[in-house]
């Protein structure tokens, strides 16, 4: 059984207001602030097309990643999962309802924690837990040996009677989690749950994260970042500019990641020039050329390096930045959109 | 960070069965409650501060000093009531709602809520409303101390009371709702001065509307004011004697006010809520 599917999903949003701001009403409201799509289309009257067609399908029990640079439409698809943005077109049916036409069973079944921790100042941090509960039926009987244990696991029992302004990022990131759990949902939805957090605390998310897969939850992150979705999804999709590139299991993602090293280079001329040359020293795969960016595929790792720069030099054309990636994630997605994540 | 090994208990409670909505309506009324009682010095002075300095100036400075005439205050007391419960019930919903909507959104979690996004936006104006109410009897007693007796000043015009009080409390804290969706908050000053200090003045709190035959052209004018409606209707319920607007009229009015209201204030609440 399938926790999420969508149909040809797509959102478009009107475009943005003249100079006369009345408030943000053109902001999708909720997960952070609205996801100016630098990648996305914009339609011939300034529209915005932050979903072109999206079909995914997110199994039971799943950990899924999206994976895609700032403005590939991740936080759109999330709002619309999280019945918090309608679609322009299509459908998507999250926990057996439909966004559109069940936002309220959606919502039962659904827990979230945002891109940037928004809890309700005017509670501490357990009156959080105990509203949250109490707005999903749950009476306080319940919910509080519940809270505190979740508060207990996730390491910030100690702030239970804090005021959330009282609390770091981290730890606020934390109580977020608790609360897309305290009712006990089908599917959560994490979008971009580690961005601005230091590496240690980006750890022990992980392992949370890691705990509540193995309890057989569902869950769906997005993030910008390779190793986070590397290491902790079952499959990945890879989307950008609104649209879905590639879907599968890290591993296979992997092996279908062009072979070899990637060396990109910047150059002083155009690199179309020079893609016929490259094409011909000994160890390169692949060339790619796009303005003054050369891309070249390696199976010698960066070996290839200096004859590169010797074939490019004697076409009058020099190198002035030199990058390396092996392969990986980041390589497949690079030879799939022509850009790097972030 | 601690793993523990145990799983947390269980609520299989949320998904087995549907959500009653009117115990969500309760849970976010609790909640607001919750946080206006933590505020309620706070609320108490923004709400009926500006009221009281009037009772204090107009209600028995200006009467001592024979600047104003005898029943005067009887005029006054029921407008000062209108102007306590409107303004208290304006601000307790548009200021949440600028703070909620901010930076911050920090309503997210109510927006999550199972139930419709129209049902968060309506107890919203509920709890407004209480506020509006509680606001308005503190500000009674106060006033008739500094004042002292006020002829002609009675509760027995219950029914109507209460009605002109729902009818008010509902349009202002629907106004409120409207103005804290729809106004940017780096502007939220100048709902002040431009919107509520007008409403204020030209409302007919702080003299009647039949005092106005003296100014024609303002008498019909002020009639675009919903304030007038709430101060008149205050006047007829609790100082019938002072010549006040027919209640009828007070009635259809506030109730074509209120839905007017109602219905931009849900408008754009929505239009915040849902991308």
């Amino acid at each position: 059984m399938s926790a999420i599917e969508t149909r040809s999903l797509r959102k478009v949003y009107p475009a943005p207001a003249a100079p006369k701001r009345r408030g943000r009403s053109g902001a999708p409201p909720g997960m952070g602030p609205p996801p100016v799509p630098t990648g996305a289309a914009t339609m011939p009257r300034g529209e915005i097309v932050a979903l072109d067609s999206l079909d995914l399908e997110v199994r039971d029990g799943e950990f899924f990643g999206l994976l895609g640079p700032n403005g590939a439409g991740k936080t759109t698809t999330i709002g619309i999962l999280t019945t918090r943005v309608t679609p322009t077109s299509g459908s998507a049916v999250v926990g057996g309802a439909d966004v559109a036409t069940q936002a309220v069973r959606v919502r039962q079944r659904i827990g979230v924690v945002p891109q940037r921790p928004n809890p309700d100042r005017s509670l501490n941090a357990i009156e959080n837990l105990l509203f949250h509960a109490a707005y999903f039926g749950i009476p306080a009987s319940a919910s509080q040996p519940r809270a505190n244990q979740l508060l207990e696991q996730l390491g910030i029992s100690d702030k239970a009677y804090a005021k959330v302004d009282e609390m770091s990022g981290g730890q606020q990131q934390r109580l977020m989690i608790a609360r897309a759990l305290i009712h006990e949902p089908q599917v959560i939805f994490l979008d971009e749950p580690t961005v601005g957090l230091d590496p240690q605390t980006r750890l022990s998310l992980w392992d949370i994260l890691r705990e509540l897969h193995a309890d057989g939850r569902t869950i769906v992150m997005t993030t910008h970042y390779m190793e986070e979705a590397d290491k902790l999804c079952d499959r990945i999709a890879i989307v950008d500019r609104g649209q879905l590139l590639e879907l599968d299991t890290p591993e296979a993602l992997k092996e279908r990641a062009p072979g070899g090293t990637l060396v990109e280079m910047s150059l002083s001329g155009d690199a179309s020039a020079v893609i016929d040359a490259v094409r011909a020293v000994d160890g390169v795969l692949r060339v790619e050329a796009q303005g003054q960016l050369l891309r070249v595929f390696s199976d010698r790792g960066g070996r290839v390096i200096s004859p590169v720069i010797q074939t490019t030099e004697d076409r009058g054309v020099s190198v002035t930045n030199i990058s390396l990636t092996e392969p990986s994630l980041e390589t497949l997605f690079v030879s799939r959109t022509g850009r790097k994540l972030d | 960070m601690t793993a523990t090994a145990t799983a947390p208990p269980a609520i299989t409670h949320s998904q087995s069965h549907r959500v009653r909505a009117s115990s969500v309506f309760l849970a976010l009324l609790r909640r607001d409650v919750r946080v206006a009682r933590k505020e309620i010095v706070f609320f108490l002075v923004r709400t009926t501060m500006q009221p009281l300095l009037f009772v204090v100036v107009f209600g028995y400075l200006l009467p001592k000093m024979n600047f104003v005439q005898a029943g005067y205050q009887t005029a006054l007391l029921p407008g000062i009531l209108a102007v306590s419960l409107s303004l208290s019930a304006i601000q307790s919903v548009a200021l949440p709602m600028v703070q909620d909507f901010g930076w911050t959104k920090e309503i997210e979690d109510r927006l999550l809520a199972p139930v419709s996004t129209q049902l968060i936006a309506g107890e919203k104006i509920v709890a407004g409303m209480l506020q509006g109410v509680i606001a308005a009897a503190f500000v009674l007693p106060l006033a008739r101390l500094v004042m002292g007796p006020i002829s002609g000043f009675t509760f027995s015009h219950v029914g109507e009371l209460v009605a002109i009080v729902v009818l008010g409390s509902f349009a202002f804290s629907s106004l409120g709702m409207w103005l804290g969706t729809a106004i940017a908050p780096q502007q939220i000053g100048l709902m002040f001065s431009v919107i509520i200090a007008p409403m204020l003045f030209f409302g007919c709190a702080y003299y009647p509307w039949r005092g106005l035959d003296a100014v024609p052209i303002m008498k019909y004018v002020v009639l675009v004011n919903p304030m007038v409606y709430i101060a008149e209707g205050m006047r007829g319920a609790l100082t019938p004697d002072v010549p006040h607007m027919p209640l009828p009229v007070v009635g259809i009015a506030l109730v074509i006010i209120s839905v007017f209201f109602w219905k931009l204030g849900m408008r754009s609440f929505y239009k915040r809520a849902i991308g």
